[in-house]
């Protein structure tokens, strides 16, 4: 039985008793876990705008055909060479159409899969922006604009004009941000767009658009579907790519290879598409955590050792309550509460701190080109974190705690008692 | 006499010191403290007294032989339970290491209680300041430990050695280190305890006047009991 009103209210006059040391005791755990907050808050947000910068961009599954050499060449279709060891030179890719072909009945398919929030058409089109003498290599892409609004948040990238003017305009275009500051255009203005086969035709500009990532903004413009199916002289149902958005990502895998099978079309998942991506977001809660885990380690070394210093000069007062009853598990208890009270006071301030910091943190102007959506840095404030925060202060103070503990409750009173 | 006659008694207690070297210190210690006596142990400095009174306040554990405390055997019992008998059973006073300096001396008298655990903290503050009445030294309640002078923190101890009523109050050199009025003071406490609540107790003295006025006094000489 375990008396642990008196064995808080011991730990607690020592405690007190100690006014210096326990102070930098607990500074030391402050500071670990006000690190830890302010870090992981910082660090996280920053992740998650980076990934909604890209996920939010990119479709679940994205189905398209692949240009690429036919995997049965003709040769090894003959009889008579079959099981030869045939040699093919100079490969070339099969002349085969980008048009997706049942694109619509695909579509509705995919509408109909309960899985599935939304499946979106684009035509992908190599073009020429035309700006006096000089030709701009570039892609215009045809998609069904409110759907890209609904599904890819497409609102959040349109800097200037708006997603229902270029659905009410027959020859409006999304003019890429880079595509405009390059040409010196702007809102309401003509630009001229030149087919791959020489057709010119001017398109009005209802907005700018801009994603954040140059290397997108200075080749890519949007319109509506109809109106690049019309430049590129195709019937209504000709469509190169279909997006796919889900509402549960991780079915992206093995829905992508069943689509795959299914339809004989090249199907990429997004995991697949964004491998690189995940190794930044995971390389930066390493760092968070290797420098938590470091401050918490020599806050924990400053406990362990203010601990055996306090058991040190309190041999007596051990020697005294053993001599009067109080067991070693007790004496053990006493010390660790005091680990554990030094955790819970310099852990709940390191809280307090690591959150003040992340507000102060939310509060700085952040602006920059690439983030049009993004004025102050990105702090993610997220109570789990603090969980983990005071968990943190708890464990490491308890490691530091054990030890001098444990050598408090192996103490012999007789020896001390004799000492004297 | 009945079976509860006996407070404590040892049965052919045997100690040895292995380290530096072995060393016989107590040999074939055999004696009996009855209920309500006041007994006296005697002997010249190294003979064994504080030894022997360690092993009899169960805190010593390594020895050989058999210890009754009120009739039941408490040699070879695990670490907590011995605990636990020196918090009910056993008030003990030292020459040295009084109190916990930096709580009060009502708090020092209180702790065996609160961590016996079997009155609310009020009774205990009550009862803890009846002892310190009693032993005239209520004025100090409030004051931190390590404030008061010697005699008065040897009359503290006195209070939380009785705190929880124990059967027998065991005292190494209790006056040892006070001066004459305050030894006598002490004495008179003691005898005081045995004569109106029937305490029963054992004190280890160098002051032959202090062993005198005891009851029994035990002689030692090189780790025996004389006879
Ligand atoms: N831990 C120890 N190791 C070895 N010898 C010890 C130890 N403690 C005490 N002694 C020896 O045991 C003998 C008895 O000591 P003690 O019981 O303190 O004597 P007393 O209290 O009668 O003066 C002394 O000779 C002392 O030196
Ligand atoms: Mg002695």
């Amino acid at each position: 039985m375990t008396n642990w009103k008196v064995i808080l209210s011991i730990a607690k006059t020592h405690l007190l008793s100690k006014m210096k040391s326990t102070v930098t005791a607990s500074l030391g755990v402050t500071f670990g876990i006000g690190a830890y907050i302010t870090l992981v808050s910082f660090m996280t947000g920053l992740n998650k705008m980076l990934d909604d910068l890209v996920l939010n961009q990119t479709p679940h599954i994205h189905l398209y055909n692949e240009i690429e050499p036919s995997k049965t060449q003709p040769i090894s279709r003959l009889a008579e060479f079959e099981g030869a060891f045939n040699v093919v030179h100079s490969i070339k890719p099969k002349m085969s159409q980008q048009k997706i072909h049942n694109a619509l009945p695909m579509m509705h398919y995919l509408n109909a899969d309960p899985r599935v929030r939304g499946a979106s058409p684009q035509l992908r089109a190599q073009i020429f922006y035309l700006s006096g003498s000089i030709e701009l290599g570039g892609s215009l892409v045809g998609v069904d604009i409110l759907e890209e609004a609904r599904l890819y948040n497409m609102r959040d990238y349109i800097v200037q004009g708006s997603a229902e003017a270029l659905k009410n305009t027959d020859n409006g275009i999304l003019l890429g941000a880079g595509l405009a500051k390059k040409m010196s255009l702007d809102l309401g203005d003509r630009v001229q767009i030149s087919t791959v086969d020489g057709t010119v035709t001017p398109l009005k500009i209802v907005g700018i658009y801009q994603s954040g990532i140059a290397e997108i903004d200075n080749v890519r413009s949007f319109s509506n579907l109809k109106t690049v199916q019309r430049i590129q002289g195709e019937a209504e149902n000709y469509v190169t790519d279909i997006n796919v958005k889900l509402y549960d990502i991780a079915q992206a895998v093995p829905m992508a290879s069943a689509l795959e099978k299914q339809f004989g079309i090249k199907a990429t998942d997004i995991q697949e598409a964004n491998a690189q991506f995940e190794t930044g977001s995971n390389i930066r809660n390493i760092i968070t955590y290797a420098v938590s885990i470091t401050l918490l380690i020599v806050a924990g070394f400053g406990i362990y050792n203010i601990l055996s210093m306090l058991i040190y000069e309190k041999m007596n007062d051990i020697a005294i309550l053993k001599a009067t009853g109080f067991s070693g598990k007790d004496v053990q208890y006493i010390f660790m509460s005091q680990a554990l009270l030094i955790g819970l006071v310099g852990g709940l301030v390191g809280l307090i701190v690591g959150y003040i910091l992340s507000r102060l943190i939310d509060k700085v102007p952040f602006e920059t080109d690439a983030l049009p959506t993004i004025t102050t840095y990105p702090v993610n404030f997220n109570m789990g974190y603090y969980l983990i925060g005071i968990t943190f202060a708890f464990i490491s103070t308890f490691i530091a705690g054990y030890l001098p503990s444990k050598k408090a409750k192996k103490i012999d009173p007789v020896r001390i008692i004799r000492g004297n | 006499m009945t079976a509860m006659a006996n407070v404590l008694e040892a049965k052919h207690i045997n100690k040895h010191f292995r380290k530096p070297v072995d060393f016989h210190v107590l040999k074939d210690i055999n004696f009996r403290v009855a209920r309500g006596e006041f007994a006296s142990i005697m002997g010249k400095s190294g003979c064994g007294k504080s030894t022997l009174l360690y092993i009899l306040s169960t805190m010593d554990t390594d020895y050989e032989g058999e210890l009754y405390l009120n009739d039941q055997l408490v040699s070879g019992l695990p670490h907590e339970a011995l605990s636990k008998i020196r918090n009910q059973h056993i008030g003990f006073v030292f020459q040295f290491h009084y109190l916990l300096t930096e709580f009060t001396v009502l708090e020092n008298v209180m702790l065996p209680a609160r961590k016996l655990g079997r009155k609310s903290t009020e009774e205990i503050e009550h009862d803890a300041m009846q002892h310190l009445k009693t032993l005239n030294i209520e004025k100090l309640a409030r004051k931190t430990a390590s404030r008061i002078s010697g005699g008065e923190k040897q009359r503290v101890a006195i209070a939380r050695a009785l705190i929880n009523d124990p059967d027998i109050l065991m005292g190494d050199e209790p006056t040892g280190n006070l001066d004459s009025y305050n030894a006598e003071n002490v004495f008179q406490i003691f005898k005081g305890l045995k004569e109106e609540k029937g305490l029963s107790l054992l004190v280890v003295t160098h002051d032959q006047d202090f062993a005198d006025r005891t009851d029994r006094i035990i002689i030692m000489e090189d780790g025996r009991v004389l006879p």
